[in-house]
């Protein structure tokens, strides 16, 4: 599968997640956010910022409660919760919030 | 993509009647197929290879003189139909493929057809068939519709175990290149990083530090997840999901306090960072070895006294029953202990002590019940007593919290309902097919929690919680409404300071 961003052809998986990595820009996150219906507002970007930066670091995505921790901290403790990650990405901040951000999908029981 | 549902969710059934039939309701083409590097790195061939007719036949033959059993499953059944309307995608899906006894028939033609003089000379009467292409994906289709929870063979008066015809279809499937994604891809990171997540030890490090600043913000207690640390008396080995997703990371949290509390020390492994063990899926036993090596390597160069297995119910199967035959011996861990141990034993016995400390109006707000997972309710057992694995968790409940309640009897003990994710169909592509399988427990749960108000179904399992955690909102509860039954002692548990 291939998507289609600013007249560039981009390989996805069969599960929507990018082929290679390094394809990704926000635009790529626009066009496969877009494919979910969903609309990126400052608050996905914050999100989406912070799971590639601790890709970066550690070469996976944040365990939920780091994420959740690590968001409460940087936005203040009412953000600092699984349901407003849940409200942000509907099918899970871990699985959505990773493919918008280029990331590898996490696998195993979770 | 996956976001949208794009099937129904199957309405509660007034009374749990046997549905319509509905033929060919899950016909299809089965999970996403392992892409080659996934193939390749459990030893098999990448794709599909042009001879697979032959080599199936052979690994099929092969199969049957390796596990006699297989051969007596396979000639026993009598089509008596007790297990039709006992496996919980049949009730869901209306699909007659998924009655357990069709399922099988897909292998058991086949093997008629080859392995049987009846089958050689009169196919027709006997009901053989050749192996054909669409027989092939048939069996790729179906056999990934059956999460090997073997209820079904608890009804059959012939003890035939479904499982293991299941996993010997998905074995024949891989070693003609036909593997599926989700497990082959998972047990090529075990090999690669050392869990199914693919989660790197210092990402591993870093988030067990995090756990600790959290219990310590909330309880004011250094309690300690440590990581490698030799000479430890205890190995846990534990799902990485407990590393990773909610609500699992409080069972691991819990864990850590009972630890604390018994003074019993511990470590986890970064090597052997994982305890499922999705070879048994697969029916690979060449790959389930080599997965549940790590264990038995890092129990040695941990110099460690004990194994102890968390809340992982396939991982359970492979250590209670497998483990030793396996991997073993394991003459250098201490006897007087049993080799390995599950957390629930290990919390169960310091609670008869009276080692732990248990308040449990910390858990008042919670109406509990119980979901026994199948790899733990029907192919092992817990302490010393018949039906532990049963008495065991719940009375590890019952220490923790006021308000239990049971789910109706034909739902638990022996007779659980899969929660639809097991076997390795815990994937997104298998939505559908997860929402619907999960349809009696969900009515099993309403049932409780219309007449008992309870509020929380506790497990044992990383595949059930996950599985839950997604699928209960299907049917009108809430995601979190699955906890870990550690994380009930989590909360009850009553802490004390270290002495200095």
């Amino acid at each position: 599968m291939a998507i289609e961003v600013n007249g560039k052809t981009i390989d996805t998986d069969e599960e929507g997640y990018l082929t290679n990595l390094a394809d990704w820009n926000e635009d790529v996150a626009k066009v496969l956010s877009g494919q979910d219906e969903l609309e990126l507002t400052e608050n996905h970007w914050e999100v989406i910022t912070f799971l590639r930066e601790y890709y970066d670091e550690y070469q996976i995505a944040p365990a939920v409660r780091v994420l959740t921790k690590a968001i409460g901290k940087k936005l203040g403790p009412e953000k600092g919760n699984s349901k407003y990650l849940y409200e942000l990405f509907p099918y899970g901040p871990a699985k959505q919030a990773c493919r918008f951000a280029g990331l590898p999908k996490p696998t195993g029981c979770v | 993509m996956a976001a949208k549902a794009n099937f129904e969710t199957p309405a509660f059934r007034p009374y749990p009647v046997i549905p319509i039939l509905k033929p060919g309701a899950m016909k299809g083409n089965g999970p996403f197929v392992a892409k080659p590097p996934m193939q390749e790195a459990l030893g098999f061939p990448g794709e599909l290879i042009d001879n697979w007719h032959d080599v199936a036949i052979e690994k099929m033959g092969e199969l049957l003189k390796k596990y006699r059993s297989l051969r007596v499953y396979l000639d026993a059944c009598v089509k008596c139909g007790a297990c039709t309307d006992k496996c919980h995608y049949m009730i869901g899906t209306f699909d007659p493929k998924n009655m357990p006894v069709a399922r099988q028939d897909l292998l058991r033609q086949v093997y008629r057809r080859y392995f049987t003089l009846a089958g050689k000379w009169f196919p027709k009467l006997v009901g053989a068939k050749d192996l054909t292409r669409e027989v092939l994906d048939d069996w790729y289709n179906y056999f990934h519709q059956c999460s090997q929870c073997r209820r079904c063979s608890v009804f059959c008066p012939y003890g035939i175990d479904t499982a293991d015809i299941s996993m010997a279809a998905r074995e024949i499937l891989d070693s003609v290149g036909k593997g599926q994604k989700y497990c082959n891809e998972i047990i090529a990171k075990v090999y690669k990083i050392g869990n199914n997540l693919g989660l790197p030890e210092p990402a591993l490090r870093d988030t067990l530090e995090g756990l600790e600043e959290d219990i310590k913000d909330e309880t004011g207690v250094d309690v300690r997840l440590p990581v490698d640390e030799e000479g430890a008396e205890v190995l846990v080995i534990t799902p990485s999901a407990d590393f990773f997703a909610e609500p699992h990371i409080d069972g691991l949290i819990g864990y850590a306090k009972v630890f604390h509390q018994a003074g019993i020390s511990w470590t986890l492994s970064s090597s052997a960072s994982e305890a499922a063990n999705f070879s048994m899926f697969i029916g690979s036993y060449e790959n389930m070895r080599r997965v549940a090596l790590r264990i038995r390597e890092a129990a040695i160069n941990l110099k460690v006294k004990r194994i102890i297995f968390g809340e992982c119910g396939h991982a359970w199967r492979v250590a209670y029953s497998f483990l030793n035959t396996l991997v073993g011996p394991f003459d250098f861990l201490d006897q007087r202990y049993p080799i390995p141990q599950h957390i629930c034993e290990f919390t169960y016995d310091l609670i008869q002590k009276g080692a732990l400390k248990l308040d449990k109006s910390a858990n008042d707000h919670r109406r509990v019940t119980f979901h026994d997972s199948c790899n733990v309710a029907r192919a092992s057992r817990m302490g010393d007593m018949p039906g532990g694995q049963f008495i065991i968790p719940r009375e590890v409940i019952k220490a923790s919290c006021n308000h239990f309640y049971d789910m109706p009897a034909d739902t638990i003990h022996d007779q659980t309902y899969c929660c639809g994710g097991g076997g390795g169909l815990l994937t997104d592509d298998l939505m559908e097919l997860r929402v619907k399988g999960a349809l009696p427990r969900m009515e099993a749960l309403k049932h409780v929690v219309d007449n008992y108000g309870v509020t929380h179904m506790a497990a044992i399992c990383a595949i059930c919680k996950t599985q839950f955690a997604k699928v209960l909102p299907y049917y009108g509860f809430e995601m979190d409404q699955i906890i870990s039954v550690h994380q009930l002692v989590s909360d009850a548990i009553v802490l004390s300071v270290d002495e200095i």
